[in-house]
């Protein structure tokens, strides 16, 4: 499924043992692709390899990272990996729609690829439908996390300092108050799915989702990014001294992919 | 999501996946028309085979040192226009495919309005390969289509040229689409291509799909 980039000499295929892989999870609002791609612009990662897989849409780009005209011609695909070893960090970035029926597929290859690679674990940032929000989950913060009972053990407790809120578990059938509670994540994808599947299997899993509805959802990536930060640390929060506030959403940098998100420019003969 | 009458609907999403999709009621009759579809596609599916003469004995690959593939009516009606010919090349192979969308001649004397995915062979240089897909390969086929093409083929030193069409209106640009000079052409390449390219490169965000793509 893997198959690193030639970086020419002979280079050895990358090594992720002990590595945080973060991913997304094809959501509601594509919060989860937004937040990866504004990780992977801002940490400057180097492609590492791609995954080659019938399991999603093909598409093919230029570099959606370029900034400059001598790195805008490298192709891009639908499924890469890059790589920040410095960190011990590798992304996986998925850009496009499952295939009807495959994605059950592509989740149990990316987890035995997961276990294969030795990654320590996995974070996958997710979104789900703002509108099925309960009464209680209308209030307060829309951030929700969920962890596998492997991870709990090793950051639960930080999950307490920071005061993040577990993803409640909803009533099997609505209304009737004394029934099994189960996980529902409408909208999240194969998040459920990949959670579950990483609970059985015994990989370390979290899961960081924000409730959203489909719109401009950059505001969304952005909530969703700095919520991955306070846990993971991956730039450094400034404390700005004029607003007295810790905002870090000026230092996260907008790939130049995210042009045009809305359309073209308007014809000036409409006006 | 409650609409302005009140009614409460399922909101589309770009997500792509819909969980809620694997546990969506069917009627009888829908779950018929369902699987037979399935049967059908996935039976004739087992045919998506690529007949190709070669010289030699029918399991070697074959030797391809230039291999363009026009992909979609435009692309393959500006090969019969401009590049095929009765004399110069000869019908080496077909696929057959089998979708809801189109079904391909199992002739190989195909009419322009047919949709079909034919290989010819330059018979002066017969490592040169020209494919006409007009047929829609759909996206659940487009590895396999792959797979069994490029599978058949000896792929050192091979250069291969992607033909296609979308349409203006899907072009990303600063400016409004009514304002640019179309057609126009852009181009994708790997890092491996040195020779020049005949036009710009394709700029983001525009992104190519589908069989191109894949």
């Amino acid at each position: 499924m893997f198959i690193p980039c030639d970086r020419g000499g002979g280079s050895a295929a990358p090594d992720f043992k002990g590595f945080t892989l973060l991913m997304p999870a094809v959501s509601v609002g594509n919060v989860g692709q937004l937040a990866v791609d504004l990780v992977i612009s801002t940490l400057d990662m180097a492609k590492v390899g791609y995954f080659y897989t019938d399991c999603l849409v093909p598409m093919v780009g230029n570099n959606p990272y370029a900034t400059a005209e001598e790195n805008s011609t490298e192709l891009s695909i639908n499924a890469e990996v890059y790589s920040l070893p410095s960190k011990k960090l590798v992304v996986l970035q998925i850009r496009s729609p499952f295939i009807k029926n495959k994605y059950r597929a592509f989740c149990e290859t990316l987890l035995s690829w997961v276990k294969s690679s030795k990654c320590a674990r996995v974070v996958l940032l997710s979104s789900s439908h703002a509108y099925q929000r309960d009464d209680e989950q209308l209030l307060g913060t829309p951030l929700r996390y969920l962890l596998t009972p492997d991870l709990e053990k090793a950051v639960g407790g930080r999950m307490q300092e920071l005061n993040w809120k577990e993803m409640e578990k909803v009533a099997a059938y609505p209304g009737i108050s004394d029934t099994d509670k189960v996980l529902h994540i409408p909208g999240g994808g194969i998040t459920k799915l990949l959670f579950t599947e990483s609970c059985s299997e015994g990989i370390q899993m979290a899961v960081l989702l924000k409730f959203c509805s489909e719109g401009d959802n950059i505001p969304d990536a952005f909530v969703l990014v700095n919520y991955l930060n306070e846990w993971l640390q991956l730039i450094k929060s400034e404390v700005s001294t004029s607003s007295n506030s810790t905002d870090p959403s000026s230092q996260w940098k907008i790939p130049s992919s995210w042009r045009l998100l809305f359309g073209n420019g308007l014809p000036p003969a409409l006006f | 999501m409650a609409t302005f009458f009140g009614e409460v609907v399922v909101a589309p999403s770009r997500a792509g996946l819909d969980e809620e999709e694997e546990a969506r009621e069917e009627t009888p009759e829908d779950r018929e028309i369902r699987r037979e579809i399935e049967k059908k596609r996935y039976q004739r599916r087992g045919r998506l085979r690529l007949d190709i003469r070669s010289g030699g004995c029918a399991e070697e690959p074959l030797v391809c040192s230039r291999f363009i593939v026009a992909i979609g009516r435009n692309a393959a009606a500006f090969l019969s226009s401009f590049i095929l010919d009765s004399v110069c090349w000869e019908v080496v192979g077909v696929v057959k495919l089998w979708n809801e969308w189109c079904r391909t001649s199992s002739a190989t004397n195909v009419l322009p309005t047919d949709s079909f995915c034919l290989f010819y062979r330059l018979i002066s240089d017969p490592t040169v390969l020209l494919c006409q897909c007009s047929c829609y390969v759909a996206e659940d086929q487009q590895f396999q289509w792959l797979e069994k093409v490029f599978g058949s083929m000896q792929k050192k030193g091979l250069q291969v040229t992607i033909l296609s069409t979308c349409p203006v209106a899907d072009y990303k640009t600063q400016e409004s689409t009514l304002t640019l000079v179309s057609p126009f052409l852009k181009a994708l390449k790997t890092k491996e291509f040195q020779e020049q390219v005949c036009c710009p490169l394709l700029e983001q965000p525009n992104i190519v799909r589908d069989l191109p793509a894949a």
